[in-house]
């Protein structure tokens, strides 16, 4: 098999373009550029293949699957970590995970079905494994300069002309740590999420778990299983919806009613009355009454958070006031000491390679603005792919991310008049939503309801292809 | 050709697993070719390719394989199978193979793999002997076999006599040996063949190859032309022989006609 593991590049074009600050250039004629070859950066691949497109594939890792790869240093998985949406809305829409996989597969499982992924559409031959990207800045005819160099730093920067680029870098990588005061001063551990591997780092000890997203509830189960003492702070209340419901995987019952176009205010009615039939009411267990209705946050599935707290395994508490010597004050004025906390309180997404302007981001927050968190205004030729946080599996979002850029691509070349319309829709509709109200935090920036989001991206296709 | 990206149904009413019996047959040394994946049609099993074609093609170079649909063959019993279920089980196993494959559909199994291919981009595809459906279906069937037609649109099994499937130049030990291995179709997917639902849009742009013989007892040259025009080509046809190309006393010409055209390495189809 033709992949590389070695740092290294395609044969240069013979064509050295015009040098550029001194580097030489090796142009890449119409080849397009994917950056990261994690789930979203794979189906960019194939499916940029599928429309004829010659790739490059950069990853800095070793392997495909990115965050899925528990082998990778910047992998966020943890030994128990298992999907949150069910197979049916996790898979890749045309490559189905096997029939006889759980409804919600491990983390392994999902790397060897990105490995099968990789192979079954003969991928890694257009991937640079080991290759971290350094620069990407656009040059004049919408194209693209892209820098790379092995990863670690080692050996010399190369910098090659690409017609387009796919930025697939992920955003569950760089964890938001948030500050209190007297952190530094505090004697117990403090880690985040992003280093907890194993539930053997909790064994035995008073564990204070923060933050009550997906991970966080995973490491407070976790917890009451292994810890001495679990308690779990979180700045709100939160809706803790079962995996499953009526005998079935709880979004499968979901996407039932969203099929029927049952209104988002009957759903709501609906949610409310399945919880009281099941768990009930929640601050009974001490669990702070959620100050929002269900579906206006990122949703939480876990079926076992409830069951320890009522079993006394997990102490909810409220949010951290401050940090002393041996004791954690909370913002009720109560006083616990954890010997290690633990921080899940989530990523930021980084794009260290690209000047923020690029993608909207004028200030510098880290907040890009792009329309269908996928195409930046004024370059028609830079996609960002999965950079977004659905309610349910986010692979599907990137396949048809990533088809509709192989189509606007193609239509650059047959159809100009299509492409500058869609550049023009763009420009006109950039930083739109594709959720219902959602609680403003930048853990809900990228927050998309599956169902809103890809109903716009069928009809981006469908205008883009003229209705054809 | 629209994409369908929305697939409420599907996410929210998965198809449920059954057990499926593939066979094979894979060539001595890997060659890098396609795998090929055959999909019978009704009443057929994955044994019907396992007499002839899956040996030949491997012997050529081409790993083989053939699955049951659901309630057929080896598969699991499946009374109430749907075209639905049927497209779940090809891309079920098009997607374990090791590469993309090539889908090949003969009688109804291609109207399958119609399906199969909206939701599995295929290296290619081959039509043979196909049944489309439709109501002219019917017609052609009730014409030339009454007697086992008739129960089969009020919900009974369809009977197909050898004669309709294999030509005089088969031995009637072997015609009447296949006849009697012969199954049934689920009800709901045999009466889906009377009015189907047009497949949606492959996906991957396959090229599309269609074969058939003139002088099918099941499949009119009209319906094997109709079949080739929805996938911009021309039937590839084999005088002579009957429905069934791959029991046939010369099934040898059409799956080596399959595997010249495949050897060529046909392009993907242009648009889309």
């Amino acid at each position: 098999m033709p992949s590389s593991t070695d740092p290294g590049r395609p044969d240069p074009d013979p064509t050295v373009a015009p040098t550029r600050d001194g580097r030489p250039v090796s142009d890449r004629g119409d080849t397009v550029c994917v950056i990261g070859a994690g789930a979203s950066g794979l189906t960019a691949v194939k499916n940029l293949r599928e429309h004829g497109f010659g790739v490059d594939c950069y990853e800095r890792e070793t392997g495909v699957g990115g965050a899925w790869n528990w082998r990778h240093d910047r992998s966020p998985v943890y030994a128990s970590t298992h999907l949150i949406s069910s197979r049916p809305f996790t898979q890749f829409p045309d490559f189905p995970m096997p029939d006889s996989w759980p409804d919600y597969p491990h983390h392994s499982q999902l790397l060897s079905y990105f490995e099968r992924y990789a192979d079954h559409f003969d991928l890694r031959q257009h991937i640079w494994f080991g290759t971290e990207v350094v620069r990407v800045e656009p040059v004049e005819g919408d194209r693209w300069d892209v820098t790379t160099r092995s990863t670690g730093g080692y050996g010399p920067e190369r910098t090659s002309r690409y017609a387009a680029v796919v930025v697939a870098n992920g955003h569950n990588w760089s964890p938001k740590l948030p500050r209190y005061e007297g952190m530094e001063g505090f004697r117990g551990e403090v880690m985040h999420a992003s280093s907890y591997k194993d539930p053997a780092q909790l064994r035995g000890k008073r564990v204070l778990v923060v933050g009550a997203g997906n991970t966080g509830c995973d490491i407070a189960v976790e917890a009451a299983q292994q810890a001495s003492h679990c308690w779990h702070s979180t700045r709100r209340g939160y809706w803790y919806a079962p995996k499953y419901v009526l005998g079935r995987p709880a979004d499968q019952v979901n996407d039932t009613l969203l099929a029927l176009r049952v209104p988002l205010r009957v759903r709501q009615w609906l949610y409310h009355w399945t919880l009281r039939l099941t768990v009930g009411d929640l601050t009974r267990f001490g669990l702070p009454k959620p100050d929002h209705r269900v579906y206006e946050t990122h949703p939480i599935a876990n079926s076992q958070l409830v069951y320890y707290v009522g079993h006394g395994e997990i102490t909810p508490v409220p949010e951290i006031a401050r940090f002393h010597d041996r004791t954690v004050e909370l913002a009720d004025g109560r006083s616990i000491d954890p010997e290690l906390v633990v921080f899940a309180t989530g990523y930021l997404p980084r794009f260290e390679f690209l000047d923020p302007a690029l993608l909207g981001d004028e200030g510098g927050q880290g907040r890009p603005r792009l329309w269908l968190n996928a195409f930046a205004p004024g370059h028609p030729t830079l996609a960002v792919a999965g950079l977004v946080q659905p309610d349910s599996g986010i692979f599907t979002l990137s396949h048809w991310q990533t088809v509709l850029f192989a189509r606007l691509l193609r239509a650059r070349a047959a159809r100009p008049e299509r492409a500058a319309a869609f550049a023009q829709r763009v420009t006109a509709r950039a930083g739109e939503r594709y959720s219902g109200a959602v609680k403003d935090s930048s853990r809900h920036w990228f927050e998309v309801g599956h169902a809103d989001y890809l109903r716009a991206v069928e009809r981006a296709l469908h205008e883009l292809e003229g209705g054809k | 050709m629209t994409d369908r990206v929305m697939r409420a149904r599907e996410w929210a009413r998965p198809v449920r697993p059954a057990r499926r019996e593939v066979l094979g047959s894979v060539p001595q040394l890997e060659q890098g070719r396609p795998p090929l994946l055959f999909v019978p049609g009704f009443g057929h099993g994955a044994w019907a390719f396992a007499e002839h074609w899956l040996e030949h093609a491997a012997g050529r170079g081409f790993p083989a394989y053939a699955l049951s649909l659901r309630g057929h063959g080896g598969s699991e019993p499946a009374p109430e199978a749907t075209l639905r279920a049927y497209a779940h089980d090809v891309v079920q196993v098009a997607a374990e193979l090791p590469r993309r494959a090539v889908l090949v559909g003969h009688g109804a199994g291609a109207l399958v793999v119609g399906h199969a291919l909206a939701r599995y981009p295929a290296r290619a595809a081959v039509l043979v002997a196909p049944v489309l459906g439709g109501w002219s279906t019917l017609g052609a069937a009730l014409r030339r076999n009454p007697a086992g037609t008739l129960p089969a649109a009020f919900g009974g099994g369809l009977r197909l006599t050898p004669r309709q499937l294999f030509s005089r130049e088969l031995p009637d030990a072997d015609a009447r040996r296949y006849a009697d291995r012969l199954g049934r179709a689920g009800r709901r997917a045999q009466w889906a063949l009377l009015n189907p639902d047009q497949p949606e849009a492959a996906v991957g742009r396959p090229p599309v190859l269609v074969l058939g013989s003139p002088d099918d007892q099941v499949v009119p040259l009209s319906a094997l032309n109709r079949a080739a025009r929805r996938y911009d080509s021309a039937p590839l046809l084999f005088p002579g022989m009957g429905h069934d190309l791959m029991l046939d006393a010369r099934w040898r010409e059409p799956i080596d006609a399959l595997l010249d055209w495949l050897d060529k390495e046909p392009a993907t189809r242009p648009g889309a």
